[in-house]
């Protein structure tokens, strides 16, 4: 699959509008992420990275142009069908992590399964699987509340990961962490990215997004920037922190 | 199947999450369903009572009064003119195969006077007959028979009420004489108590003297017209053939009256089934009045729900958003917010039927009053309950369901 295009927008606008006012959250972006890219989107707030997440999380559509991602172009469909595209290829990890407060860990992240009508007994034991492999082992049966922000985030992480995700989605996902946390939960993405999961970093911290390949900048609704690093590797790199 | 279990925990694990909550918009429901058991059951209680009564009675009787006359449209009414004879009522009984007895009458309201005690009641006089089709027992002493009514015997049977409102300090009725209109008669028998029932000869039964007919229309009652009776008494053989004995009255009466075709009968025949079906009518029409209150009541319960979901699905947008990203569709938020109005309607009409049918007991001991809890009603009310539950919730659900994920996942 590396190599291939995951995503392909073309000339993708979004337009919001306010009464008579129109903003246009993108213009005319167009933009190729191959399979197994790691990316980090950067800009100003208001330059359209929130916009570019939710159209490629399909959680909003575009108001013009194409959005293939794996080659089926996903920006006409209905709501029913975009919720299956983001069950099935999407997993997405906020800054506020977007746990459901009296769900213990285990079944926040079971959740996904359940919408995609898998057998409880599979789900507890694949979401077991996955919380292990965040480094949550022992913890399955805590709340939100019990858990540090970091843990918090390894959850919502296992929760994006359980459904084998094409793409994994991250908004600002250090931003509520201090900066040990912050490194442990950046580590968790560049094993992924290995793994061959396609990795998107909305981020404006600049050290965040040095651990992705490659950099695009948003300004206006525009992407202003698009540089790939020089040494061809995976998320990360090396120890940055 | 399984994923609607799944969703079926899910909401009892959200409720239970706001206990107090859960509970006041149960109560509502609790309330409704309650009430609607209660007060149906006590509406059918009249009925049947009602009812028991009346089959009590004898349902193979008939009643011919003498009918009204028709003057220039205007209909006088039952009994304001003397059309049946004594000689009718022996005709009725010679001639119509499917009534086994007749007897015949005429009342009027009269002071009755024992020692210093006076009391104001119906004086019927009656053949000895009359006992026999109103299958009436005894309390004490006995009825008059054929020899009181040819010697036109001054005897009489009082009713329990009037027994009890003339022998005041206890004496024992029997062989006492009780003045009527200045004769005196010897009281040889006092009826058992049968209680009050509108349309069945008027008035209270109990509230009444028997006295031989013959006696009456000499000493007492008197009437210009000696011979014509206020009310014909007959029994059909069984209940099964009363209508046809009603027909069979009818063609005789018609016969006998001279009436021809287009003219209207002047008699009127009722029995105790028509009586009854009137009262028990009454019953259900008081019935449906009582529960459609009570309906309202579980109606405001619904209005409860729906307005506690709504700030449920306010409260939980980020909830929502969260289950939309990561694969709810429209139709799974739609259905865990339905299954959570179901279920709280559900608990709370489970509820209102415990406490629906234990305040109907309550009401039933303290307060007298026959009641009948059908299971029928039980179950439209719990029915009813969770309709409310799907009709309410379904509001709030739609709401839930059409979030746009993207403000949802941003709502603080």
């Amino acid at each position: 699959m590396r190599g291939k295009d995951l995503i392909v927008l073309e000339n993708v606008t979004k337009v919001y509008r306010m009464g008579e006012v129109e903003t246009h959250a993108l213009s005319n972006v167009s933009l190729r992420i191959a399979s197994g890219e790691s990316l980090a989107a950067m800009g100003p707030s208001g330059a359209g990275k929130s916009t570019f997440m939710n159209i490629l999380g399909c959680l909003d559509r575009p108001t013009n142009g194409i959005y293939l991602l794996e080659g089926r172009e996903v920006s006409r469909l209905s709501r029913d069908e975009l919720a299956d595209i983001r069950n099935n290829k999407i997993g997405f990890v906020f800054q506020n992590f977007n746990l459901l407060p009296r769900v213990t860990a285990l079944g926040n992240v079971e959740l996904p399964l359940l919408y995609k009508g898998v057998s409880h007994k599979i789900r507890k034991k694949r979401a077991e699987e996955v919380l292990s492999s965040v480094g949550l082992k022992g913890k399955e049966l805590h709340t939100p509340g019990r858990l540090s922000g970091g843990e918090q985030q390894r959850v919502a992480i296992a929760r994006a990961i359980i459904n084998n995700p094409s793409l994994i989605l991250a908004d600002e996902p250090t931003g509520n962490l201090d900066s040990k946390s912050a490194a442990g939960i950046m580590g968790i993405f560049v094993e992924l990215n290995k793994q061959g999961i396609t990795v998107i970093l909305v981020t404006h911290e600049t050290d965040i997004a040095a651990y992705a390949r490659r950099k695009i900048v948003f300004k206006d609704g525009r992407i202003v920037e698009d540089t790939a690093r020089a040494r061809i590797g995976v998320l990360g790199g090396g120890a940055k922190l | 199947m399984r994923l609607l279990l799944e969703i079926f925990r899910t909401a009892l694990g959200t409720l239970r999450q706001n206990k107090m909550r859960s509970a006041l918009t149960m109560l509502g429901v609790t309330i409704g369903v309650g009430s609607v058991i209660t007060m149906v059951s006590l509406g059918m209680g009249a009925r049947v009572q009602v009812k028991e009564q009346i089959e009590g009675l004898g349902t193979n009787m008939l009643f011919v009064f003498s009918g009204t006359t028709t003057s220039g449209g205007a209909r006088t009414g039952t009994g304001s003119a003397f059309t049946l004879t004594v000689d009718d009522a022996h005709a009725i009984a010679r001639e119509c195969p499917d009534v086994a007895m007749t007897s015949y009458g005429k009342r009027e309201t009269n002071q009755v006077i024992f020692g210093n005690q006076n009391w104001n009641t119906v004086v019927s006089g009656v053949t000895p007959e009359y006992q026999l089709i109103r299958n009436w027992p005894m309390k004490e002493g006995t009825f008059f028979d054929e020899r009181d009514m040819e010697r036109a015997a001054t005897v009489c049977v009082l009713g329990s009420k009037v027994a009890e409102n003339l022998f005041v300090r206890g004496e024992d009725p029997l062989g006492e004489t009780i003045i009527i209109k200045n004769v005196p008669f010897r009281v040889i028998g006092i009826m058992s108590p049968r209680g009050a029932i509108a349309g069945g000869g008027g008035g209270d039964q109990d509230d009444q003297i028997f006295i031989p007919y013959t006696t009456a229309e000499w000493k007492i009652i008197g009437s210009v017209l000696p011979g014509y009776v206020g009310i014909i008494y007959a029994s059909a053989v069984n209940s099964e053939s009363i209508g046809d004995a009603e027909e069979q009255i009818k063609t005789l009466l018609r016969q006998r009256h001279n009436i021809q075709h287009d003219q209207p009968d002047d008699f009127v025949i009722m029995n105790l089934l028509d009586i009854a079906a009137m009262r028990e009518q009454m019953g259900t029409i008081l019935t449906y009045l009582l529960g459609s209150i009570a309906s309202v009541s579980l109606i405001v319960g619904g209005i409860g729900i729906m307005n506690i979901m709504l700030v449920s699905v306010t409260e939980r947008t980020r909830e929502i958003g969260i289950r939309m990203a990561v694969g709810a569709k429209q139709r799974d938020i739609m259905v865990q917010f339905l299954v959570e109005s179901v279920v709280l309607s559900c608990i709370g009409g489970v509820i209102g039927l415990c406490i629906g049918v234990i305040s109907t007991e309550v009401v039933s001991l303290v307060g007298r009053w026959p009641v009948f809890i059908s299971p029928l009603v039980v179950l439209i009310a719990f029915s009813f309950a969770v309709i409310v539950g799907i009709v309410f919730g379904l509001y709030p659900a739609n709401k839930a369901s059409k979030l746009n994920p993207i403000e949802a996942l941003r709502y603080e």
